[in-house]
């Protein structure tokens, strides 16, 4: 009896190793990736010194963060300073738990699936917003009220559009999600949706063009301004993980997941970790690309992009796919 | 079972202990984070009564959408911890009334479950069904039984909304407002204007 629960407590371990070990080396490598992809945009040469064409050159840095000295500001609340990191970091990494790679390839393969994700990624605003409020200066406090405001404007319309996907699926299962697109890809049909999910996955992971929140001409770092360290590492890695985590998102919901293009000779021979894996990385190249090409907003220009262009189409499109569902009954089961 | 049951007690007596936190904390902040790690426990109970999409919605709505907007607003006010402290005792008597009737309530209502046979029989804690995902099983119930109260709830909403809307609408005037058409179509024919300017005069 107690044999068997250790059995399965092992094995569950082992499955969450399996997921996130690949994923923060995943991490290490789009770090080198960006900066390399950055560095061709604008005809530098980028890292190139350690290891061979400097692809070792994020665990580089990673050691040489972790064994500087941890400053915490005599100022700060300290808990909730440490807390905050911590924070970011575990959630960043917890929604990983229902992603599936490939059929079957899901750690925990629940009914609400796209809830969680949902959940998890609307939570992410707490590191955020205590690292700003415990650092108790300036600058780390607007980039969290900043920030603040910013998730929660961009999750209204990722609702929405998530919801339009639902709609089309009848399921809230990931898996299902991924199944309902066999005859085409809902980036087709949906494809407004698709570009407007893209873009609130842009603000809802604090990227360019709207990383308002640690924006460096006006607040220095934003909410990370005095965190120096293991506790940065975490927040780097909290980043863009959630980063690669809101690619996965998309390729679920909008590009098919883990099935190829066609279902032709060829090309289903092809695992289907390798497919999930070619369009994260594809949607990944793309945040790279909108860094590397466009000019930050405006606050104000954000907040106006959020509540009274997104969220109006988004729900004319809700309200549009229903009906054109229900008229020509193709609503599913 | 066991492993159920210690789950249980990690997730309610966690609720209940940042529950308490809520009220003694010191600290509005901490007091807004004790709120949120109670909410996300409750969500937790929700998920082991197996009403997984209730769990998430409480994740949603409350601690990803209301919690911020309370955490927004708490740590933008200036607060005198010491004038919070001076109301106590003046409050105490009402808060106490409050807490003993609402103690009452759930008792009654505890011990008249009990008694009867609707607890042991007719409404079972967790669903039956479990074919049926509980995301379904809620649609099918509210939007044909409930239908008139969920829209009725729906409006209670908007009108609240537009409330909120005119007690904190005020045209002050004089505002600067961009047009976004208008900048977007400015070309140097607009924007530039060339002179001749003579040597020592200027404009």
């Amino acid at each position: 009896m107690t044999y068997d629960i250790i059995i399965t407590g092992l094995i569950i371990v082992a499955q969450i190793l399996a997921v996130v070990v690949p994923v923060l080396i995943s991490v290490a490598f789009l770090v080198y990736a960006e900066r390399k992809v950055l560095a061709l945009i604008q005809l530098r040469r980028g890292p190139n010194i350690v290891g061979p064409f400097g692809i070792l050159q994020s665990f580089a840095d990673a050691l040489k963060l972790i064994t500087k000295e941890n400053i915490i500001p005599s100022g700060s609340n300290k808990i909730v300073f440490i807390l905050a990191p911590i924070i970011t970091m575990v959630l960043s990494l917890a929604g990983w738990a229902v992603i599936p790679f490939a059929p079957g390839w899901v750690v925990s393969d629940i009914n609400v699936g796209i809830m969680y994700l949902f959940a998890v990624s609307s939570l992410g605003v707490y590191g955020i917003i205590m690292a700003g409020w415990a650092s108790n200066s300036q600058y780390p406090f607007l980039g969290a009220l900043r920030s603040a405001a910013q998730m929660v404007s961009y999750e209204v319309s990722i609702g929405f559009v998530i919801i339009t996907v639902l709609l089309c699926v009848g399921s809230l299962n990931l898996s299902k999600i991924v199944l309902a697109q066999q005859t085409v890809w809902f980036a087709i049909p949906l494809l407004p949706m698709f570009i407007i999910f893209f873009i609130s996955a842009l603000a809802e992971t604090n990227r360019l063009p709207f990383d308002l929140p640690e924006d460096e001409s006006t607040l220095v770092a934003g909410f990370f301004t005095e965190y120096s360290s293991a506790s940065f590492v975490l927040f780097f890695l909290g980043e863009y993980a959630s980063m690669i985590l809101m690619s996965s998102m998309t390729v679920i919901l909008f590009l098919g997941g883990w099935l190829p293009p066609f279902d032709v000779y060829p090309l289903n021979v092809i695992p289907g970790v390798i497919w999930f894996s070619v369009k994260v990385i594809f949607i990944l190249f793309l945040f790279i690309w909108v860094r590397g090409t466009f000019p930050r907003y405006r606050y104000d220009q954000l907040m106006r992009l959020g509540w009274k262009v997104f969220l109006p189409f988004s729900l004319f499109w809700v309200v549009a796919t229903s009906g054109f569902l229900v008229y020509f009954d193709m609503l599913p089961n | 079972m066991v492993l159920y049951s210690l789950t249980f007690y990690l997730f309610s007596s966690i609720a209940v202990l940042s529950a308490l936190m809520v009220i003694s904390a010191k600290n509005p902040v901490h007091s807004v984070l004790f709120l949120i790690l109670s909410f996300v426990n409750a969500s937790g109970l929700f998920v082991l009564l197996g009403a997984e999409f209730l769990a998430m919605i409480l994740v949603v709505v409350y601690v990803g959408a209301v919690a911020v907007l309370f955490l927004f607003v708490v740590m933008m006010l200036d607060i005198n911890f010491v004038k919070l402290r001076e109301g106590f005792l003046q409050y105490l008597p009402f808060g106490a009334l409050l807490g003993i009737v609402l103690v009452i309530e759930l008792g009654i209502l505890f011990l008249t479950d009990r008694s009867s046979n609707i607890y042991n029989n007719q409404t079972p804690l967790q669903p039956i069904n479990n074919e049926l995902e509980n995301t379904k099983m809620i649609g099918q119930i509210l939007y044909t039984e409930y239908f008139y109260l969920f829209q009725i709830c729906g409006i209670i909403l908007l009108v609240a909304m537009i409330g909120s809307i005119t007690l904190t609408l005020r045209d002050k005037g004089g505002v600067k407002r961009q047009n976004i058409n208008s900048q977007n179509t400015v070309d140097a024919s607009i924007a530039i204007e060339k002179k001749k300017v003579k040597l020592g005069e200027g404009i």
